[in-house]
């Protein structure tokens, strides 16, 4: 009987494309955001907002849809001209490195400053599978619980920012901001930016953009606040 | 549920490690699971099982070494378990502590013949 020492991450070959996928988009000046969330949290109508707002600034930017099945979301960010591509995961609940690498010669064909990939409505499997992003940005929504970091942890640690969406809708459930914000910061405490998403608010978060470097800053169409942790 | 993907991986690193020490039968696999991953050793128990039913690998057991929480604090160096994501040292109570255990997905070891 032989005992191998292995010693390797379970995901190394992900992490591996993960790697290859982030180099390429650097090389293409491409500064790439993971948006994860529950299903519902409003990833795409966030999304849609940011065509307005990023547009106007003169920002360039693709998004990439993951979803089980059909091209509803991918659809509807055409509507807003902006070039969207589907992914459907069949019955995986999460995007993994070597189908955003399939993406990317999509991607490269088009002039842009900034990837968003729309990962699978979920809270738990997109924790693991590394993309390639430079930020993953996890959405939680008002209309969900404010205990929510500490029941889906993995999620929160491996993002870098996050975006609390439907503020607007607050007053009417027992949602908590700032509790919400102190359970992330609690499971996370690296976590440097959470965004308030406010549909009306006047103060915009930003996210910092590669392509935009020593010029601007790309906005973050979330209309809320930026939290200095 | 991802551990399906999981199990997939795991196997096909035991597989590759298999045909290179040419052996035949698997007895065993170790991995190392962290407390802040999103996988549940149950279901991963579960997906390992049945992946390998019918398969050469039949009967192998599946040996997960849990890692919790781990905390490194900055001030005193004395290494604690976080509890309920409280980030306070128990040495010195600084809350400036680094992470040091708890996200490891790893495949330890296997054995085989």
């Amino acid at each position: 009987m032989h005992e191998i020492l292995i010693e390797e991450k379970i995901l190394a070959k992900n992490d591996e494309i993960a790697a290859e996928n982030r180099k390429a988009l650097a090389r293409n000046n491409i500064y790439t955001i993971n948006i994860v969330s529950a299903p519902g949290a409003g990833k795409t109508s966030l999304i849609e907002r940011m065509a307005a707002e990023l547009g106007s600034l003169g920002v360039r930017f693709a998004v990439v849809e993951g979803d089980l099945e059909g091209d509803f979301d991918s659809r509807r960010i055409e509507r807003h001209g902006i070039p969207a591509l589907q992914i459907t995961t069949g019955r995986a609940c999460h995007l993994d490195a070597h189908q955003i690498s399939h993406a990317l010669p999509w991607v490269f064909e088009r002039p842009i400053d900034l990837l968003v990939i729309e990962n699978v409505g979920n809270m738990v499997c997109p924790a693991e599978y590394d993309l390639g992003e430079d930020m993953m940005v996890t959405v939680m929504s008002t209309t969900e619980g404010d205990d929510k970091p500490l029941k889906y942890p993995a999620i929160f640690s491996a993002s870098e920012a996050l975006i609390i969406n439907k503020t607007d809708l607050a007053p009417h459930t027992d949602f908590d901001i700032d509790r919400a914000r102190e359970n992330a910061l609690k499971v996370n405490p690296y976590l440097r930016d959470l965004v308030q998403d406010r549909r009306r608010g006047e103060r915009m978060g930003r996210i910092p953009c590669r392509a935009c470097q020593g010029k601007r800053e790309a906005r973050w169409i979330a209309q809320g606040y930026i939290y200095r942790a | 549920m991802h551990e399906m993907s999981i199990t997939k991986s795991v196997l096909e690193a035991v597989k590759r490690e298999m045909d290179r020490a040419a052996l035949a039968r698997l007895y065993k696999v170790r991995l190392r699971i962290g407390e802040l991953t999103a996988v549940e050793p149950e279901a991963l128990r579960f997906c390992f099982e049945i992946s390998i039913k019918g398969t050469p690998f039949e009967g192998a057991a599946l040996e997960i070494e849990e890692v919790p929480l781990t905390g490194l604090c900055r001030g005193c160096a004395s290494r604690f378990r976080i509890t309920s994501f409280d980030n306070t040292c128990p040495g010195c109570g600084s809350t400036s502590i680094d992470r040091v255990g708890g996200t490891e997905l790893d495949i330890i070891s296997m054995e085989g013949a």
